[in-house]
């Protein structure tokens, strides 16, 4: 089946013309009406501007196939992608899940989306997401949940839920994300998918709508680490628009995993030697016991390939969860002053302006937005500054330093992604605090400002997907993909696929 | 910590937020127990720690002071819920009637 294909694989068939673009586009189309009215992962659906994008993607690969320049295509050329609904696609409602930018039409496009029109994508659609991406299950969108296409009782995971359950049913060949505390990996292991999320300043964040600006990250999600490879590659490098992007060249991660040590595919040779960590505080008392027996078997996979496996230590884990949920909310507080019902948006009138502000927000903003803006506001108030933000910047100090001396000793940090597996729609939206201990595993990345990638590692006796986790420091994306696909090559967990009937 | 209501509705006025009453209970009783898991934090101590703001290098970023096309004032105005005159339309700032 089309709808199946690794982005890789559909590259080839486009390039050696077996299939067209058009036909790709119009299989997924299909796939997305069999079976999106269960698992809901699109907030918006652009058929005719996919179509449109396919039709002069196969004139693009026609005529470099008369030129005999096909080998110079971008590689992304005629492929169907989906994009979280927080990155603006010009001309596209672009909602961040929230009644508040219901119809918000997006004036520019963002940096990665112009990336990708020149790398000749096809857009199929904008997926669901908590809103302004503030959520680990993808329940606080103010549209619907999205299901888990393993099981449509349970969350896809989130914030980037829409995407990562697009990739997993099938509904897209790869899609967009963004990581701010775990976004684009939680979901990812949540659904069986490989999500990597970039360096802080691999990516530009121009177009991406702010949540908390020192840690968003736009990141991808593909049904493997090749396809992880290629559309880290088309989105990658320095904008001027974005004043924290970073000018570091970008390598072709491509070629770097595929010339791992002897050059052959599979064999998994190029990590011989390589350092990897498993940090001791990453195993706790609660975690689901199956996600550890999967785990600790693929580092022992990982180990078998040649790598070097030694525990270390990261002290001041326990405080990664306090520090992230008082910055990341007092960086929301500040971005989403910004939804005063004025330029655009949701504005509901006010007999007076201040009136105005209160109404608009009180109505446009859902529950856990109005409950970080909340923590945000009271963390950076007079006379709890120092108390509250002050001292989690101080901690985030003792947990990228944790990481920098742990990186000094080991090249990949391995661990689990989350510590259960996907929980059921509705199980945690009452306790705030015990949806956010899910996350306790991805949130120290990000204040850390590496980069990180999740991939398949097992299913438990519930055939729920299990997560591995591989760390490696700023801009090591080459080894942190050269570990994953490594280890993906010696196991076969990233080729099932969940069984969705067709209910149209 | 317990927040009381009285602060509840100190951070929602400064955060532009206007919160039913039910709001206002529910967020009393859920910021509070997240308050309290935070409060691990002040049992470090981080006297003598720089705080961290941005994992990047603090720089400057310079551009040439060059005249660029920018984006129509229709375009800007196509998502304004009041435009008047190619500006944003507001209710009014300043109360000018005569006392």
């Amino acid at each position: 089946m089309l709808h199946d294909l690794t982005i890789h694989a559909a590259a080839d068939l486009l390039r050696a013309g077996e299939i067209s673009s058009v036909q790709l586009t119009e299989a997924l189309i299909d796939r997305i009406t069999d079976v999106d009215n269960d698992v809901k992962a699109y907030l918006t659906l652009l058929p005719e501007l996919a179509l449109e994008q396919a039709a002069e993607s196969d004139k693009t690969i026609a005529a470099a196939r008369a030129a005999g320049s096909l080998a110079a295509l971008p590689p992304l050329t005629g492929i169907p992608l989906a994009i979280k609904d927080v990155i603006t696609v010009e001309g596209v409602r672009t909602t961040c899940g929230s009644k508040i930018l219901e119809n918000y039409i997006a004036p520019y496009p963002a940096t990665a989306i112009g990336k990708l029109v020149d790398s000749g994508a096809v857009f199929l659609g904008k997926t669901n997401t908590d809103e302004f991406a503030m959520g680990s299950s993808t329940e606080n969108s103010a549209y619907f949940p999205t299901h888990n296409p393993w099981d449509l009782s349970r969350v896809p995971g989130g914030s980037s839920g829409g995407s990562a359950a697009a990739v997993a049913a099938g509904e897209c060949l790869g899609a967009l994300g963004s990581d701010t505390g775990g976004s684009v990996r939680q979901p990812a292991s949540y659904c069986g998918v490989v999500g990597l999320k970039p360096t802080y300043g691999r990516v530009s964040r121009y177009g991406l709508v702010a949540f908390a600006s020192s840690l968003d990250q736009i990141g991808t999600l593909a049904k493997d680490v090749t396809d992880a490879a290629l559309l880290l590659g088309a989105i990658a490098g320095y904008d001027p628009r974005d004043s924290t992007s970073v000018s570091v060249p970008v390598p072709d991660y491509l070629a770097g995993i595929r010339d791992q040590g002897s050059g052959v595919r599979g064999q998994g040779s190029g990590i011989r030697g390589l350092r990897v960590g498993v940090p001791k505080e990453y195993f706790i008392p609660g975690m689901q016991p199956e996600v550890e027996a999967a785990v600790r078997a693929a580092i022992r996979v990982i180990a078998d390939l040649g790598a070097e496996v030694r525990e270390i230590s990261l002290p001041h884990t326990d405080l990664a969860l306090p520090v992230y949920y008082l910055i990341a909310p007092a960086e929301a507080s500040a971005n989403l002053a910004r939804y005063d019902g004025i330029r655009y948006g949701l504005s509901v009138p006010g007999e007076t302006l201040w009136d105005g502000y209160r109404r608009t927000r009180g109505e446009g903003f859902g529950s856990e937005v109005k409950r970080r803006i909340m923590l945000g506001a009271y963390a950076l108030s007079a006379g709890y500054y120092d108390a509250y933000y002050l001292k989690a910047q101080q901690a985030r100090t003792l947990i990228k330093q944790d990481f920098e001396a742990a990186l000094r000793d080991v090249d990949v940090i391995a661990c689990p992604t989350a510590p259960t597996t996907a929980f059921r729609i509705g199980e945690k939206t009452d306790d705030p605090l015990s949806m956010y201990l899910g996350d306790v595993f991805t949130l120290s990345l990000n204040l850390a400002g590496m980069c990180g990638i999740s991939l398949p590692c097992g299913f438990d006796t519930a055939g729920m997907p299990i997560g591995l986790q591989l760390m490696a420091g700023a801009f090591q994306e080459e080894t942190a993909l050269a570990a994953a696909f490594a280890y993906e090559q010696a196991t076969e967990w990233h080729l099932r696929r969940p069984k969705l009937e067709a209910r149209s | 910590m317990s927040l009381t209501l009285s602060e509840v509705e100190h951070i929602a006025e400064l955060a532009r937020l206007a919160l039913t009453d039910d709001e206002k209970a529910l967020f009393r009783e859920q910021l509070s127990a997240i308050l309290d898991y935070a409060a691990i934090l002040q049992k470090v101590d981080t006297s003598a720690i720089p705080p961290t703001a941005t994992v990047l290098p603090l720089r400057n970023v310079m551009r040439d002071d060059a005249v660029q096309p920018s984006m129509p004032v229709e375009d800007v105005l196509a998502n304004a819920p009041a435009a008047e005159d190619d500006c944003f339309r507001v209710t009014a700032i300043l109360d000018v009637t005569p006392s």
